[in-house]
């Protein structure tokens, strides 16, 4: 416990530094605060004494009361100002921080390493950069509206009341955290009809979820009935579990008040027989009425706000822990000129301590070569090409590229001298022309047509309602996965860069298709280094050399010819795929 | 709209009962500032203490009766909502489940979740709002306007002049920031779709090297949202202080109008300090109403939304007597059978004509999006053809009733889907009285003994939800036992064996011929070493049938077939 709070000391001291740029609007914020907390507070007061300047029939005191009512315009004007001026001051802070906070963390994200972000699922970065952020925010603004306005009016009010007369001050000030009891015990008792409902609630989110996905599956079965009757299990622990959360909650709200009323009710007893007495006017009594009304609501908001900052830290500590992560080391040198000319030597790799993967392997991939990588599902294809790319830094060993090292260099220049064409076919949300010219651009029109003609992908282009500038959908739902690995290729071939890596670049794509684009790519590659993934093996057998790859393990290696003369693996596996049943 | 109130007339007693209550408290908070001007008029007037104790007595009384109306009012209204939402869950369920497959396809699943999840939360919040807040706060607005009337009829023409005032000031600046909200949240959400790209496009992005590029479109995104954050709350600062200055210039009123009525003798001082009582009381309503109103459009929008999945109705309709199982040697008949998916422009099926026998095996062979899985498809009627007939067994599809069709239909589709359970409940969605027998004999033909088999507790085995816990091959080894288990007489394989490898894929071809004679077969793939042994092999091109007949026949005349076999086999490769 105590560790904690030394923590969230920690996370608020980063916060503050956070809002520095903002310090001018933060010391205004509480100027305002305090004096529009002030000014509201003398309201009340301003109107007893005007009451008490109207005794009775034939016995008011205009004057009095003019001036009065002057002070309260006054007044008035003043808490406007100071509480408009107050808000825009709280947006200008929170909003602004949540801004740097993003701007910060989207930058983070481009400087670490990928091992880092596959480790992290990205919906889990994303709900840090999005949510957390905006919870973050939320808590932020409701801390500066309300704990220090709320601190001030309790003082304030003290103060005013204090001012005015003792006793019924103690009154007040002795019956109203009653309250805050009431309401903190309503709180703890209805936090397990809340976890009730929660866990109620996730089990049918769950099966909502399971069965309207397979609803196709259920429906081809004629599954329908029994999987209504689970649902209206689900559905009935839910409303039995939401019926005493909701309800339990709601009477938060009428028991505050309540003793709110009982507040009201003993001050009005106290203040009317001291008024008897001769100890206060009418018009003090007033001023107690309307801040024994008012003074709960401090407490009330205070305690709100105490949850909602320690949930804005405990966002905040999300958001700064992505920020602390370690991020790639730079490299100064730019790898200026690629001739293709790939050499590895005696690398070895692990992605876990414990399971190493690659272990002294080395080979040398003179420019132009075409180098396949074949091997069942999950066997590490991919992970030769992380170390190529740099995405992955190799354990020991080194690779070079044109007898450079590439851990010299930077990525960025290196990288520049590969083109990439993954399974996974990104592209972002804008125009198909846009996402040709990604890595270029600057590229013209023909250059653009050009390399669209040379991957295929022109004819379906051409084709589309507005041609080279529809628009990807967000999910690309509105062209094929065939048609986005065209555009993929194209992407690449605008910018033809020495060096070639293709991930399986043609898996989702049918055989037939995959012969045009291998012509393609056969163009493509012609004089450049490359790197094929695949596991269809008739994609690679004009392959210089082929790594046969299993749990790992780089196998076997040779060209076709030399791999089924071996009757090894690798022969095994091709008779596999093209052996006659 | 409708739908709501079918199940609001379930709870008409509490959905009365709930404002009913929750009114009855606000006329007592009404009470209050008339029995303090009473104690200060009458018991400070008169120094009468023990009236001060009654009235003060009646305070606490007041506040008793307050708080057991509100206890009361919340439960009903706890009721009311949950129990309507509850039900309306119940419905959407149950029409999802009857809506066919072009309804799904077209509102998406995604959509129809969040239909069923947090669409009905935030109508049952607004129902339970509704009831307790929507008919207290005017009727505490109007009831403290009226009793300002019952003290003074000129005092209370303040009221009347402030409450339109304040009404125009809060609902004119809700309205203006409101949609400001639906802006900002756009502007997230395009936030955060940069944050998504640059995740899930990380090696992209970095084998391109645009790190720097992303970083500033990002930035650009984000100032946006900034500017549109700071415009709608600088825009929704002004509703507090503006408020605050027109009950202010009341009360400045009420003191003038007060000063001068108890010098002529017309009011008494307490009355005025309850005049002033009103008028913060009416504020505090005014906004709490507003609130409550947002939310209620919120709830609005909600029910709209859902009603729009509800009036869906399932375009196909199956027939509802049973018919009598007919005898044919033809299995499955197309006859210029055609398909437009709905809201598609062109034909994703055209001019299909064919016919499957009794016990023969079926290839379907095309590109990506030629239009095989959607042929299929149309076997178990998942699709009606938009042109042509199909019958099933020598009877028009039409006439089939849904469950005996689907029963004798059984299909494995192209994604692998298990429900959390076991082995043993996924088998079972088929046939729910299936015996152990029936089980493993279906296991063997879809060659998934051995996975059941290698599971410490067998068929109890558990299934995580999406069946999350099973390898792709294992899950389509076990979706296609779940398809025997009933004992189809036609059997739909959508590519179902592209996740297993050649020998798997090659051994459940030789079980399934294995079976009785009657089972006719169907299988999609793209490899034409899985089709080579059917019967007959229909070729897909762009929805078009452009080849039909045997391997043999097929090489020798279909072009589109003699590609994508050489494609897979180059030409004198191939092992003999």
């Amino acid at each position: 416990m105590k560790k904690k709070t030394v923590d969230n000391r920690a996370v608020m001291k980063r916060i503050l530094k956070f809002t520095k740029p903002y310090s001018l609007f933060i010391i205004i914020s509480f100027l305002c605060s305090a004096i529009s907390v002030a000014a509201q507070l003398w309201v009340p007061i301003l109107c007893g004494h005007a009451i008490d300047y109207m005794i009775g029939e034939g016995n008011v005191n205009f004057q009095g009361v003019t001036t009065i009512v002057i002070s309260i315009a006054w007044a008035t004007a003043v808490t406007a100002a100071a509480q408009w001026i107050l808000a825009v001051c709280n947006n200008k802070i929170t909003f602004g921080v949540s801004r740097d906070l993003r701007n910060q963390a989207i930058s983070k994200i481009q400087k670490l390493p990928l091992s880092y972000l596959d480790r992290h699922p990205s919906g889990d970065l994303v709900s840090r950069i999005i949510a957390d952020v905006d919870t973050f925010s939320d808590g932020l603004l409701m801390g500066f509206t309300q704990l220090f306005t709320g601190v001030i009016t309790i003082v304030g009010t003290l103060g005013f009341m204090l001012s005015v007369n003792a006793l019924v001050t103690l009154v007040v000030v002795v019956l109203t955290p009653l309250s805050l009891l009431v309401a903190n015990f309503i709180a703890k008792h209805t936090y397990h009809y809340f976890q009730r409902q929660t866990v109620a609630r996730g089990a049918q989110t769950a099966y909502i979820n399971e069965m309207v996905e397979g609803m196709k599956v259920v429906q081809a079965f004629g599954y329908e009935r029994e999987s209504l009757e689970k649902f209206d299990e689900l559905n009935q622990e839910l409303q039995e579990a939401s019926m005493k959360a909701v309800f339990y909650s709601s009477l938060t709200n009428p028991c505050t008040r309540f003793v709110n009323n009982l507040v009201y009710a003993a001050v009005g007893l106290a203040g009317a027989l001291y008024a008897i007495a001769g100890g206060i006017t009418i018009g003090e009594l007033s001023i107690f009425l309307s801040y024994a009304n008012q003074y709960s609501k401090p407490f009330n908001d205070i305690s709100s706000v105490v949850t909602e900052l320690q949930n804005a830290i405990a966002c905040a500590d999300r958001v700064f822990q992505l920020l602390d992560e370690a991020e790639e080391v730079q490299e100064k040198q730019e790898l200026l000129v690629s001739d293709g000319h790939v050499q590895i030597e005696d690398i070895s790799f692990r992605y876990v301590p414990d399971r190493p993967l690659i272990r002294n392997f080395s080979l040398d991939v003179k420019p132009g070569q075409r180098i396949a990588i074949v091997g069942p599902t999950g066997c590490g294809k991919t992970t030769l090409i992380n170390l190529l790319m740099r995405f992955y830094d190799v354990n020991s060993g080194s690779i070079k590229v044109a007898g450079k090292n590439i851990q010299d260099v930077t990525r960025n220049s290196l990288r520049h001298s590969y083109g990439m064409v993954l399974q996974d076919t990104w592209l972002k949300k804008g125009t198909i022309r846009e996402n040709i010219c990604y890595g270029k651009p600057d590229a013209t029109e023909e250059e653009i047509i050009a390399a669209a003609k040379a991957s295929h992908a022109h004819s379906f282009i051409k084709r589309l309602p507005k041609g080279y500038d529809t628009e990807i959908a967000e999910d690309g739902g509105n062209i094929s996965q065939g048609q986005k690995q065209f555009l993929c290729i194209a992407r690449v071939m605008l910018c033809l860069p020495p060096m070639l890596i293709l991930d399986e670049a043609t898996s989702s794509i049918d055989t037939r298709t995959e012969i045009k684009i291998q012509a393609a790519f056969a163009r493509m590659m012609e004089g450049r280094t490359s790197f094929i993934v695949a596991h269809r093996l008739s994609t690679i057998r004009e392959a210089d050399v082929i790594l046969v790859m299993n749990d790992g393990q780089i196998i076997e290696q040779g060209n076709h010819e030399s791999l089924m003369e071996q009757k090894g693996f690798y022969a095994k596996l091709y008779n596999s795929q093209f052996k006659e049943v | 709209m409708k739908y709501l109130l079918k199940h609001l007339r379930q709870y008409k007693k509490q959905s009365i009962l709930a404002p009913l209550f929750k009114m009855l408290e606000a006329l007592f908070d009404l009470f209050v500032p008339l029995v303090v001007a009473n104690i200060i008029n009458v018991g400070i007037g008169n120094r009468d203490n023990s009236y001060i104790l009654k009235q003060c007595g009646i305070l606490v009384l007041l506040a008793l009766i307050g708080i057991t109306c509100s206890f009361t009012a919340q439960y009903f209204a706890a009721v009311a909502s949950v129990g309507c939402a509850t039900g309306l869950r119940h419905d959407l369920f149950s029409h999802i489940q009857k809506l066919g497959y072009s309804e799904i396809d077209t509102a998406g699943t995604s959509t129809l979740i969040t239909r069923m999840t947090s669409d009905i939360n935030q109508v049952q919040n607004g129902i339970n709002m509704a009831m307790r807040l929507l008919l207290r706060s005017p009727f505490i607005v109007f009831g403290a306007m009226i009793m300002a009337f019952t003290i003074n009829a000129k005092a209370a023409l303040i009221f009347l002049i402030a409450i339109p005032v304040l009404s125009v000031i809060v609902y004119g600046i809700m309205g203006v920031t409101n949609p400001g909200y639906k802006g900002i949240q756009e502007k997230l959400d395009h936030v955060m779709n940069h944050v998504r790209e640059n995740l899930t496009g990380v090696r992209v992005v970095r084998a391109f090297g645009k790190e720097k590029e992303e970083v500033a479109n990002f930035e650009h995104a984000n100032s946006q949202l900034n500017a549109m954050q700071l415009r709608i709350g600088h825009l929704s600062a002004l509703m507090n202080p503006m408020t605050y200055v027109v009950v202010n210039l009341a009360i400045i009123a009420i003191l003038k109008v007060g000063a001068s009525s108890i010098d002529g003798g017309i009011l008494l001082s307490g009355d005025v300090v309850a005049l002033v009582n009103y008028m913060s009381q009416i504020l505090v309503e005014l906004v709490k109403m507003a609130n409550t109103i947002i939310l209620i459009s919120k709830a609005l929008a909600s029910i709209n939304r859902i009603a729009g999945v509800l009036d869906t109705e399932p375009a196909m309709e199956f027939q509802e007597q049973k018919v009598v199982w007919p005898k044919s040697e033809e299995a499955v008949r197309f006859e210029h059978v055609g398909l437009i998916y709905r809201g598609a422009g062109e034909e994703s099926l055209t001019d299909i004509t064919f016919c499957a026998k009794k016990g023969q095996t079926i290839g379907v062979i095309g590109g990506t999006g030629s239009g095989k899985s959607t042929l299929v498809n149309l076997i178990p009627r998942f699709y009606d053809a938009t042109s042509g007939e199909i019958s099933i067994f020598g009877m028009p599809i039409e006439k089939w009733g849904k469950e005996e069709l689907r029963t004798r239909v059984g299909v494995v589709m192209q994604k692998a889907q298990l429900f959390q359970g076991t082995i043993r409940s996924n088998l079972l969605w088929g046939k729910q009285n299936a015996t152990q027998e029936e089980l493993w004999h279906a296991l063997e033909v879809a060659q998934a003994a051995e996975v059941v088999r290698g599971k410490e507790k067998g068929l109890d085995e558990p299934v995580e939800q999406g069946g999350r816990n099973f390898s792709g091959g294992q899950k389509q080894r076990l979706t296609i036992a779940r398809a025997l288990v009933n004992n189809p007489d036609i059997l739909i394989l959508d590519d179902s064996a592209s996740a297993l490898d050649f020998a798997t894929d090659a051994s459940l071809r030789k079980a399934l011929k294995t079976l009785p004679e009657e089972l006719t077969v169907f299988i999609v793939s793209q490899r034409t070493s899985s089709l080579k042994h059917a019967d007959q092999i229909l070729v897909l091109e762009d929805g078009c049938l452009v080849g039909l007949g045997t391997h043999e026949q097929l090489l020798e005349n279909c072009e589109v077939y003699r590609e994508i076999h050489e494609s897979q086999f180059k030409k004198g490769d191939e092992v003999q």
